[in-house]
C-alpha cells in the first residue's frame, strides 16, 4: 500500500516508504489558526524533524498526529489507509507513541510501572484473567516485563527502576518519558522537544539515545525541537513552521539555505 | 474531671487489658469496612475526580439485590454471583449514560450527577424490592455465627464468627485489589489514570473502560460492605450511613491516597471505638460514634492541613 518510493540518506540508510501523510492540515482555536494548510510525509524508518521558532504550531501538529487535536480542516493518512477521527488512546493502539513537551509521567509511580506502562498497548489478556492471574495474562505480564528490562538497559536506567518518578531530576524524568514510549515498540515514534531544558552533557546523552533507537530498532521518529541547531545533525529531513505555516521542507542543507527559514529565525517581520 | 479525661480511661485500659481488647477488636471490624469503603471512593475520585456520593445506596442496593434474588428463589451463592453482574451492568450502564455525556463539565456537576445517581437508586430499589426492611441471608451464605470466647489474661474476649469471617474476607478483598492495582497492566492503568490524564490517554488507555472498571470495583466493595454490614444491622435503606463513616476517613487520608485510606479507615475504625468506650460512655452519656470521626479529622487537619498522607498539596503549591 506504500504509495511512493523510498530513498537513500546522505549516510547511506535506505529509508522506506510514506508512513504517514498529513494533508492540508488546518487547525483552528476560535479565531487563532494554529495550523494553516500544511502538508507533508513521514517515511519509514527516517528522523523526521518539524522546526520552527515558538507558538509557531508545532505542538499543535504533533497533537494532530496523536490524536490529540482533530484538524479542523485536512486529512491524515497512516500506513496507506485515511485516518478516522480517532480518540488519542485509539491512535496509540496503532503504534503511535509520544512524548510531552512538558514532561507527562505519572509521578506517583516508580520508574518500572511508569515504562510498563507503555505495555498496555500491547495488552490482550482480559480484566477477569489478569484479576485471578490466569495463566494468559501472567504469561503476558512476564514478556512485558522482559521487553521493558529490555528498554530499561537500552536508555541505562537500571539503576532508578523502583525510584518513585516524582523524585527524579528532568533530564532523567525526559529519559523515562522515552522510555515508557519506546516499550510500546512503536511503528511512528514522536518526540515534542526532547532536549529542552537540559543542559549540554544531557542534550548530547539524548541525541545519541534518539540515533540509537533509530538505528537499532528501525524506529521511524518525528520530533519537535523550536532550537535549530539541534536538531540538523539528527534529522533525514526537516520540516519548518512559521506561524502555522509550512515555509520549509527538505534535507537540513536544503532548510539551512532557504531564505524564508533564515529570515523566520533572524526573526525578519512578516 | 481532669482525672475523668486524663488518666482514668488510662487505668482502666491497663487494669483490664482483655477488655480493651474487645474494644479493640471491634473497633477493627468496624475500621476495615471503613477502610474498604474509602477506597471504593478513592479508585473512582483518582481516576475521574468523581466524588461518588453514590458509594452509599450502592451499598444499600447490592444488599437489597442479594437479598431480593434469594427471596424469588435463586440459590445464595448463586444470587451472590448474580448481583456482582447486577454491579457490573449498573457500571457499564452509569458509565454510558452518566459520565460520558458529561465528560469536561466541572467536577461539582458530576458531583451532583452522582446525587441524581443516589436518587434514582433509592427509587428504584424501593420500586423492584419495596421499602421495609429485610434480613441479610447471613446463614444461608454459610458465614458463621456463633462465637469463640478466649481468656487473655485470664479476663474474657468474644470473638463472633461473623466478624472474624468479616475481618479475613475483607482483608483479602484489601489485599486483592492493592495485589491488581500493582501488579497487573489494568491496575497500573487504573493508578495511571489517576496521575497524569494526558499521559493516560498517551499509552492506549481509554477513559471509558477504566470507568467502568473502578465503578465495578467501588459494587464489588458494596455488595461486601452490603453482607458485612447487613448481618449485623439489617438490610435497610439506613445501610447507606456506612458511606458517611468513610467521609472522614478520606478527611484524614486524602482523596488520592490508598494507602491513605486503608490507614485512615482502620485508624478512625479503632479510635471512634475506643473514645465512646473509655470517654464517650462515661463522660459524655455515649453516641459519640456518629460524630468523633468528623471532629478527630478537624483536629488533625488543623495541625496537618495536608492530611495524613498529603505530601502532594505542597508539592502543587
Ligand atoms: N489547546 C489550545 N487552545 C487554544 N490555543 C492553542 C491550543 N494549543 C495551541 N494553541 C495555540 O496555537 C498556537 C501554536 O501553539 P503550539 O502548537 O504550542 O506552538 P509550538 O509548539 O510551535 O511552540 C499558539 O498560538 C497557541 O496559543
Ligand atoms: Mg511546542
Amino acid at each position: 500500500m506504500k504509495d511512493t518510493e523510498g530513498y537513500v540518506t546522505a549516510d547511506g540508510r535506505q529509508i522506506g516508504g510514506t508512513l504517514m501523510e498529513m494533508r492540508n492540515i488546518t487547525l483552528r482555536f476560535g479565531g487563532v489558526v494554529a495550523i494553516q494548510d500544511i502538508s507533508f510525509d513521514i517515511h519509514e524508518g527516517e528522523v523526521r524533524a518539524i522546526i520552527g521558532p515558538n507558538g509557531a504550531g508545532k505542538s499543535s501538529m504533533l497533537n494532530v498526529i496523536s490524536g490529540f487535536y482533530t484538524p479542523s480542516e485536512g486529512e491524515v493518512w497512516y500506513q496507506g489507509a485515511k485516518r478516522p477521527p480517532m480518540k488519542p488512546y485509539e491512535v496509540a493502539r496503532q503504534g503511535v507513541a509520544r512524548t510531552f513537551q512538558n514532561i507527562a509521567l505519572f509521578e506517583g509511580m516508580t520508574v518500572l510501572d511508569n515504562v510498563m506502562t507503555g505495555r498496555l498497548t500491547h495488552m490482550n489478556a482480559g480484566v477477569v484473567s489478569q484479576a485471578l492471574w490466569w495463566g494468559k495474562a501472567r504469561n503476558e505480564e512476564m514478556e512485558n516485563r522482559e521487553k521493558v528490562e529490555r528498554v530499561i538497559d537500552f536508555l541505562e536506567i537500571q539503576n532508578i527502576r523502583k525510584t518513585p518518578v516524582g523524585r527524579l531530576p528532568y533530564g532523567l524524568k525526559k529519559r523515562v518519558e522515552l522510555a515508557r514510549a519506546l516499550a510500546a515498540e512503536p511503528s511512528l515514534l514522536l518526540l515534542d522537544e526532547p532536549m529542552a531544558g537540559m543542559n549540554v552533557e544531557e542534550k548530547e546523552d539524548m541525541s545519541r539515545f534518539i540515533l540509537d533507537v533509530n538505528d537499532e530498532f528501525g524506529t521511524t521518529i518525528c520530533l519537535i525541537e523550536h532550537d535549530m541547531g539541534v536538531v540538523m545533525d539528527l534529522s533525514d529531513r526537516v520540516v519548518v513552521m512559521d506561524y502555522g505555516k509550512k515555509i520549509g521542507d527538505g534535507t537540513p542543507d536544503e532548510v539551512r539555505n532557504n531564505q524564508d527559514v533564515i529570515d523566520a529565525y533572524l526573526g525578519v517581520p512578516h | 474531671m481532669l482525672n475523668d479525661i486524663f488518666i482514668a480511661p488510662f487505668v482502666d485500659m491497663v487494669e483490664a487489658p482483655d477488655f480493651l481488647m474487645q474494644v479493640l477488636w471491634e473497633g477493627l471490624v468496624s475500621g476495615i469496612l471503613y477502610a474498604l469503603i474509602a477506597l471504593g471512593f478513592v479508585l473512582i475520585f483518582r481516576s475521574s475526580r468523581i466524588f461518588n456520593f453514590a458509594q452509599g445506596i450502592m451499598v444499600v442496593f447490592a444488599a437489597l439485590t442479594l437479598v431480593g434474588l434469594f427471596a424469588m428463589g435463586v440459590p445464595a451463592w448463586l444470587s451472590v454471583g448474580l448481583t456482582l453482574v447486577v454491579m457490573f451492568v449498573l457500571a457499564v450502564v452509569i458509565e454510558r449514560v452518566v459520565l460520558r455525556p458529561l465528560v469536561g463539565q466541572p467536577d461539582i456537576i458530576l458531583f451532583m450527577a452522582t446525587i441524581g445517581i443516589t436518587l434514582f437508586l433509592i427509587g428504584l430499589g424501593e420500586t423492584i424490592f419495596g421499602g421495609e426492611n429485610k434480613v441479610m441471608i447471613t446463614e444461608e451464605l454459610g458465614i458463621p455465627t456463633g462465637d469463640t470466647v478466649l481468656e487473655p489474661f485470664g479476663g474474657l474476649l468474644i470473638l463472633q464468627h461473623l466478624d472474624i469471617t468479616v475481618v479475613i474476607v475483607a482483608t483479602l478483598l484489601v489485599l486483592a485489589l492493592l495485589a491488581f492495582l500493582n501488579y497487573t497492566q489494568m491496575g497500573r492503568a487504573i493508578r495511571a489514570l489517576g496521575d497524569d490524564h494526558q499521559a493516560a490517554l498517551s499509552v492506549g488507555i481509554s477513559l471509558q473502560t477504566i470507568w467502568v472498571l473502578v465503578w465495578f470495583i467501588a459494587g464489588i466493595i458494596a455488595l461486601v460492605t452490603g453482607i458485612a454490614w447487613g448481618a449485623r444491622a439489617g438490610v435497610s435503606f439506613a445501610l447507606e450511613v456506612i458511606a458517611y463513616k468513610a467521609l472522614p476517613v478520606l478527611m484524614l487520608g486524602g482523596l488520592e491516597s490508598i494507602t491513605g485510606a486503608i490507614v485512615g479507615g482502620l485508624m478512625i475504625g479503632i479510635l471512634e471505638k475506643l473514645f465512646e468506650i473509655y470517654w464517650g460512655q462515661p463522660l459524655l452519656g455515649g453516641n459519640t460514634e456518629t460524630w468523633f470521626a468528623f471532629v478527630l479529622a478537624l483536629i488533625v487537619l488543623l495541625f496537618r492541613p495536608q492530611g495524613l498522607f498529603g505530601e502532594r498539596i505542597i508539592e502543587r503549591v
